[in-house]
């Protein structure tokens, strides 16, 4: 085996891991998987809600029920933090959603890489990537619908005139009012584009970590000789998983920390800025 | 992974399942921690206040026990200071009942003297005559006179 179709097989192989399965063309594609996975795992959500309430106790919570409230008053606590007990209703909830579908849709990346894929492959399927969230639509999505909140609570709270005011005197004084216009405009649009990139190239990063492990044996079938780095692979493949498995939960819950102190910072009035 | 389509499929996606949880999970789930959170909160201030009472309850038990501690040695003195008033009353009479009983008998023992001495005086009396009747029966000597009144000395 040369270099050239190792080199080319190996291409072929993470090209192909990173394509979705899609219809549609340029600003039309659908990415059918995304959505489908990223549906599945909010129906999950949905399915464990109804489950837990269909049996809510006070008395005497259920196990399960203990976990979940565990969350819950974990995410009800940050937010509590950052707002000082009197956060409006819709925070938390959106807080517990970013928190735990987020680190489901994480959590797809620890299934072996190749093996719902095969699974789909012998279902006649091409193309079909199960993380969710190392789709940039997915954290984008999220983090553009924070992004919308942010700017609605800024309006609501410190008014439009309030608003404006913030984008016209900060950070350098009436003075400089052009430059701070483009600084804070900058500084406002980051937040979402950070927000959302910093999500997705974590799990892409980890994503492709994978295939490259997976790469070491990838031409088994026709070599054997590449078996001898079978050892190394697992090594490797399970230093990797238990890593990400950090990594997975840390990135959820950054998400989730970051989405609380931007809507935070919309409540905080400008002149305390 | 360029942006595309997909995206508004998940904000949509998004925003219903935040509002799905927010329906399903938060609000029953935190409803039911707030009223679990309120019960203990009056659990706890029901026991603070049972706490509260025992401590009074205690409390005014150990002042009644007090205050009939103090009753009891009340009644105990008053029936110490009866019972002797009983005594020295008892003793009063019985010492005028003495007296009276000493005073009867001392009565009667006058009575009784007197009346002896009545008899007496009687008996002397009729003594006398019968021995004026001798001596006017027999010659009056010098004597029998005396031996009469020997005679009536030895009969008193």
């Amino acid at each position: 085996m040369s270099t050239e179709t190792a080199g080319g097989s190996s291409v072929e192989y993470i090209q192909h891991h990173l394509a979705n399965l899609s219809v549609g063309q340029g600003f039309w594609q659908l990415n059918i998987d995304t959505l489908i996975f990223s549906f599945l795992l909010g129906a999950l959500i949905l399915f464990v809600a109804m489950k837990i309430g269909q049996n809510l106790r006070t008395e005497t919570p259920g196990r399960f029920q203990n976990v979940v409230e565990g969350v819950l008053e974990f995410v009800d606590n940050q937010v509590k933090d950052s707002f000082g007990g009197k956060a409006p209703a819709l925070i938390a909830p959106l807080a517990l959603t970013i928190l735990i579908w987020v680190w489901l849709m994480n959590f797809m990346d620890l299934i072996p890489i190749d093996l719902v894929p095969a699974i789909a492959h012998g279902l006649g399927i091409s193309h079909l990537k199960i993380v969710p969230t190392t789709d940039l639509n997915t954290p984008l999505a999220m983090a553009l619908v924070v992004f919308v909140l942010t700017v609605y609570y800024n309006i609501k709270v410190k008014g439009f005139g309030g608003y404006l005011k913030m984008f016209l005197f900060h950070p350098f004084g009436k003075f400089f009012i052009p430059v701070n216009v483009v600084m804070t405009l900058i500084e406002e649009l980051a937040k979402p584009i950070s927000l959302g990139l910093r999500l997705f190239g974590n799990m892409f990063a980890g994503e492709l970590v994978f295939m490259l492990i997976a790469l070491l044996t990838l031409g088994a079938t026709v070599s054997a000789s590449l078996l001898i780095w079978f050892p190394l692979q697992v090594v490797l493949d399970l230093a990797w998983l238990i890593f990400h498995v950090l990594v997975i939960s840390l990135q959820a819950f950054i998400f989730m920390v970051l989405t609380i102190v931007y809507l935070g910072m919309a409540h905080i009035d400008a002149d305390s800025h | 992974m360029n942006i595309n389509i997909t995206l508004v499929a998940q904000i949509i996606a998004f925003v219903i399942l935040v509002w799905l949880v927010s329906k399903y999970l938060w609000t029953p789930l935190s409803a039911l921690m707030e009223a679990r959170r309120q019960k203990i909160a009056d659990g706890l201030s029901a026991s603070e206040r049972g706490k509260h009472e025992l401590k009074l309850a205690q409390e005014r038990s150990a002042e009644m026990l007090r205050d009939t501690k103090e009753k009891a040695n009340d009644i105990v003195a008053q029936a110490n200071a009866r019972a002797n008033q009983i005594l020295e009353d008892a003793r009063v009479n019985a010492k005028a009942e003495a007296e009276r009983i000493v005073a009867q008998a001392s009565a009667e023992i006058d009575r009784e003297v007197n009346r002896a001495k009545e008899v007496l005086r009687t008996q002397v009396s009729a003594i006398a005559i019968t021995g004026a009747e001798r001596i006017l029966k027999r010659e009056v000597t010098v004597k029998d006179h005396e031996a009469a009144l020997a005679d009536l000395i030895a009969h008193i």
